[in-house]
């Protein structure tokens, strides 16, 4: 428990993506199966606990601590975890068992047994294990890590070096404490075999657009289609089990039990999906109705339909086609969706123009038709994992958007005193630390201020008076008139009415928009 | 509890040293002596605990204070160190009139002295700022039998628990381990804290060179001459910086242009502020190290229980806390609501601009 103390209070303290590497690689190097499979759950988020409520910690606090000092302390403080690990007798003279005894045996525990059981613990522990332990158990761990960034760690202990995709195609097959996956990557074993697992395969990512790009690019080269404004998925269906994965490859299923039931084959698709109307694509805010609910109705199901435009095959059977050129598996994919049909799933046309004026009179209609631009790919590009150079192109409807990552909130005045409803957000820098590029204060539905409010209230790491600082995970779409050079600004440019376009929840933070992306807009509008 | 309290609230006062020892716009006055402990504005006879700032000001006649004391008083405040300075050494009494002032160590910083005044048969003690942690440069925190307690009580919430400084020594040497590329760029106070930093990393066996701000150079040098060795020490303004060295500088350095010079700095503060996560965070370190020259809370606490005098008196600080906890104990406690004392001024941690 010690060294998974110690690395969340240096993962605490630490900006930077690189500091942040250097300090898994050498937790995971240091610590043992199965504490450290367990620690990457937690980081994850793959970790399943019985929840055990902060009222629970408080009560147990309240009968070792005076109430006074409590009641100071926490004030002083700010965090309920960190007060009682500070202010429970004692410092730690005992002995603590390690992560994963006590993972297993709170997993196991009766619920009337688990405030002796913490109690005797916490008297055991050191005041950073306490912290850490109480943020595990009331699931407030908050790493500020990205289970991307923990499976690049891991990428980079493997003798030789692997790309963090590779772990990233097992991932769904795995389970903490990760036993089998610690073992191939110390070359102790093979790579686990998913076998019919329905796993998440890395998606291949477009770049976006610039106005050199124009110049160099053969269209007759490229296959053009829409960008859906939905979200992309992922469409696994082996013989045991079908799922919908997102982007993120966060497993969607439930969510969306209809998608599953058209998905009457073995394979896997890329796709987008959206909320379908009589054929008509209805706007991202529709679908977002579907996002948001935990729970689905079948009144919710019909008021919002959702069926998949699909572009992309990466499997046919256990069939591996990502090697093949795109022309080639657009082939599959036709072939494929005339062999196992369903009314939700669609194929994505293909845009047939070879010459930029008729295509930027099409680009110019796609906000028109609920379109989010249209995509350029290369038709012998093979399906590669991540964003390689030169091969898919997104051009979105409006230019200049960006998609930045939520870094503090303030309450608004008036109308809106009391919802947190000015929001600064940040891009990441080349060395990998988010910086602050803008503050927006409008463009949000108040059903979306309702979700930012509630999201800034439970994700909040810390506050400076007025300001919520929160935790970096939610993307937001921020739209803005244009990007300028400022010496004011610490990022080195100033948006112009900058606003809220959407919230991508769906979004991993780390995909977020690049400085160099901004400063590339800028170029471009004074080349123009 | 509501007994015991009624209980301190009885003793409150009984004690016959309020009558010859009081908070004056000056400072803390004893009247049969015609002596200041540490006051905040010139005065013609002062006596000093120790050398920091806010204790030890500039423009008095007499000062009283050990010889360590004096010494660091000259180097920082040259001529306006006072006219006529007097060393005592610890456990010597000294008559000054009908009063017989006896110095004892506090284990604060170099020289830092407690202060017992003896009058009529009363004992008070006056802690100055102390700790209990060992210090290799300085000696120990000595307790005292005394009728009233004087203490400090910087870090007097029930929150503030230093670890072993030997411990956070351990944690900024395996980030050195870690990030063996990065300046180890250490935030910390001239007088006392740089020096202990610097003894400690010694006795932990780290014997590179140490290189210093230009604003701690010339304590260390003092220590060095006053017999605390410190090892290898270089100047950090105009040499050429190692990757993973150690740079000691004050706190506002950390987030100044001086820090761009070195080589990938990994910025740490060493202060007892560091113990809580939103002030270690407002801090803008990425090792924040739980270092402190003062007495946590469970320190003050033991501190009170061990001299055990019947009645507390509480200087600076979070006193609302500690007369809370004192008097719960049963024991008499009030605040002196001493003015002009920073909120410790030698752990202030630097406020950076918000990101
Ligand atoms: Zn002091």
């Amino acid at each position: 428990m010690k060294l998974f103390a110690d690395l969340l209070e240096r993962l605490a303290f630490t900006p930077s993506r690189l500091g942040k590497l250097a300090l898994l690689r050498a937790y995971f190097t240091r610590a043992p199966d199965p504490d450290r499979g367990y620690a990457l759950a937690a980081i994850a988020g793959t970790l399943r606990l019985p929840a055990i409520r902060p009222n629970m910690v408080r009560a147990l606090a309240a009968t070792r601590t005076d109430p006074t000092l409590f009641a100071w302390s926490y004030e002083f403080v700010g965090d309920l975890a960190e007060t009682v690990a500070l202010l429970w007798p004692g410092t730690g003279s005992g002995t603590l068992p390690g992560l994963s005894k006590l993972i297993e045996t709170l997993a196991g525990a009766e619920k009337s047994a688990l405030p002796a059981q913490l109690a005797t613990w916490l008297d055991a522990a050191t005041i950073p294990e306490r912290y850490a332990l109480l943020k595990l158990i009331t699931s407030g761990l908050r790493v500020g890590v990205s289970a991307r960034l923990a499976k690049t760690a891991l990428a980079e202990l493997a003798t030789p070096k692997i790309d963090p995709d590779e772990i990233e195609e097992i991932w769904h097959a795995l389970a903490p404490p990760y036993l089998s996956l610690f073992a191939w990557l110390e070359g102790r074993a093979p790579r686990p075999d998913p076998g019919a697992a329905p796993i998440f395969r890395p998606p291949m990512l477009a770049h976006p657009l610039t106005a050199p790009d124009r110049t160099t690019l053969d269209l007759a080269d490229h296959q053009i289609e829409w960008k859906w404004d939905g979200i992309r998925v992922q469409l696994v269906a082996t013989p045991i089990e079908r799922r919908l994965y997102s982007r993120g490859s966060e497993d969607i299923s439930t969510t969306f039990p209809e998608i599953l039931l058209a998905m009457n084959f073995h394979g896997v698709l890329d796709g987008e999906l959206l909320v379908i109307r009589n054929g008509d694509i209805a706007p991202f805010g529709d679908l977002q109705q579907r996002l948001n609910r935990r729970t689905i109705s079948a009144r919710h199901m019909t008021e919002f339909p959702t069926g998949i435009y699909l572009y992309d095959i990466l499997f046919d059977g256990r069939t591996d086609l990502r090697a093949l050129p795109l022309a080639t598996r657009r082939q599959h994919l036709e072939a494929f969706l005339s062999r196992h049909p369903d009314p939700r799933l669609h194929l994505s046309p293909l845009i047939e123009l070879t010459d930029w004026p008729a295509l930027d009179a099409l680009w110019a209609s796609s906000r028109a038709s609920n379109r989010e631009g249209l995509m350029l790919k290369q038709k012998s590009s093979p399906y590669l994992a991540g964003r390689p150079k030169g091969n898919w192109w997104k051009w979105k409807r409006d230019p200049l958007t960006i998609d930045a990552v939520l870094m503090y909130a303030e309450r608004g005045h008036g109308k809106r005193g009391g919802t947190y409803s000015d929001y600064t957000f940040g891009v990441w820098s080349e060395d990998g630390r988010l910086v602050p590029v803008g503050k927006a204060y409008s463009g949000y539905t108040d059903k979306e201020l309702v979700i930012l409010d509630r999201f800034i209230r439970t994700h909040t790491l810390q506050t400076f008076g007025p300001v919520r600082e929160v935790e970096k995970t939610l993307v937001l779409e921020i739209a803005f008139d244009a990007a300028q050079s400022s010496t004011r600004h610490k990022s080195g440019i100033a948006l112009r009415f900058p606003r809220i376009n959407r919230l991508r929840p769906d979004k991993p933070a780390s995909e977020a928009d690049r400085l160099t992306t901004l400063q590339a807009l800028i170029t471009a509008e004074k080349n123009r | 509890m509501a007994r015991a309290t009624a209980l301190a609230h009885f003793r409150r006062m009984v004690s016959p040293i309020a009558s010859w020892l009081s908070v004056r716009a000056q400072g803390l006055y004893c009247e049969p002596a015609d002596l200041f402990i540490d006051p905040v504005r010139p005065v013609p006879r002062a006596a000093i605990t120790h050398a920091h700032a806010d204790h030890a000001r500039p423009g008095h006649q007499a000062v009283l204070a050990t010889a360590e004391t004096l010494a660091i008083m000259r180097v920082r405040l040259g001529a306006s160190a006072g006219a006529g300075q007097q060393a005592l050494a610890y456990a010597t009494p000294l008559s000054l009139g009908p009063v017989t002032l006896t110095l004892f160590p506090a284990g604060h910083v170099l020289g830092s002295a407690q202060i017992l005044l003896q009058y009529q048969g009363s004992r008070a003690l006056v802690s100055g700022d102390y700790k209990r942690q060992p210090d290799p440069t300085c000696a120990s925190f000595q307790p005292v039998p005394a009728d009233v307690f004087i203490t400090e009580a910087t870090f007097g919430l029930p929150v503030f628990r230093h670890p072993p400084a030997e411990a956070e020594i351990v944690r900024l040497l395996a980030s050195l381990a870690l990030f063996p590329g990065r300046a180890h760029l250490i935030g910390c106070y001239s007088l006392g804290k740089c020096q202990r930093l610097i003894a400690l990393l010694r006795e932990a066996g780290y014997d590179a060179p140490i290189y210093l701000h230009g604003a701690h150079a010339s304590l260390c040098a003092l220590y060095e001459s006053l017999g605390v060795g410190l090892g290898d020490l270089r100047p950090a303004t105009g040499a050429k910086i190692p990757p993973g060295a150690i740079v000691l500088a004050p706190p506002s350095a950390l987030a100044d242009r001086w820090s761009r010079r070195l080589p990938d700095p990994l910025p740490c503060l060493a202060s007892g502020w560091m113990r809580v996560r939103a002030r270690a965070r407002q801090s803008g370190a990425e090792l924040p190290l739980i270092i402190s020259d003062h007495a946590d809370w469970d320190a003050l606490l033991a501190t009170i229980a061990e001299i055990d005098a019947p009645e507390v008196w509480v200087t600076h600080g979070r006193e609302d806390a500690l007369i809370h906890a004192i008097t719960t104990s049963g024991r008499a406690a009030r605040a002196l609501r001493l003015i002009g004392y920073e909120d410790d001024a030698e752990d202030t941690a630097p406020e950076l601009p918000a990101p």
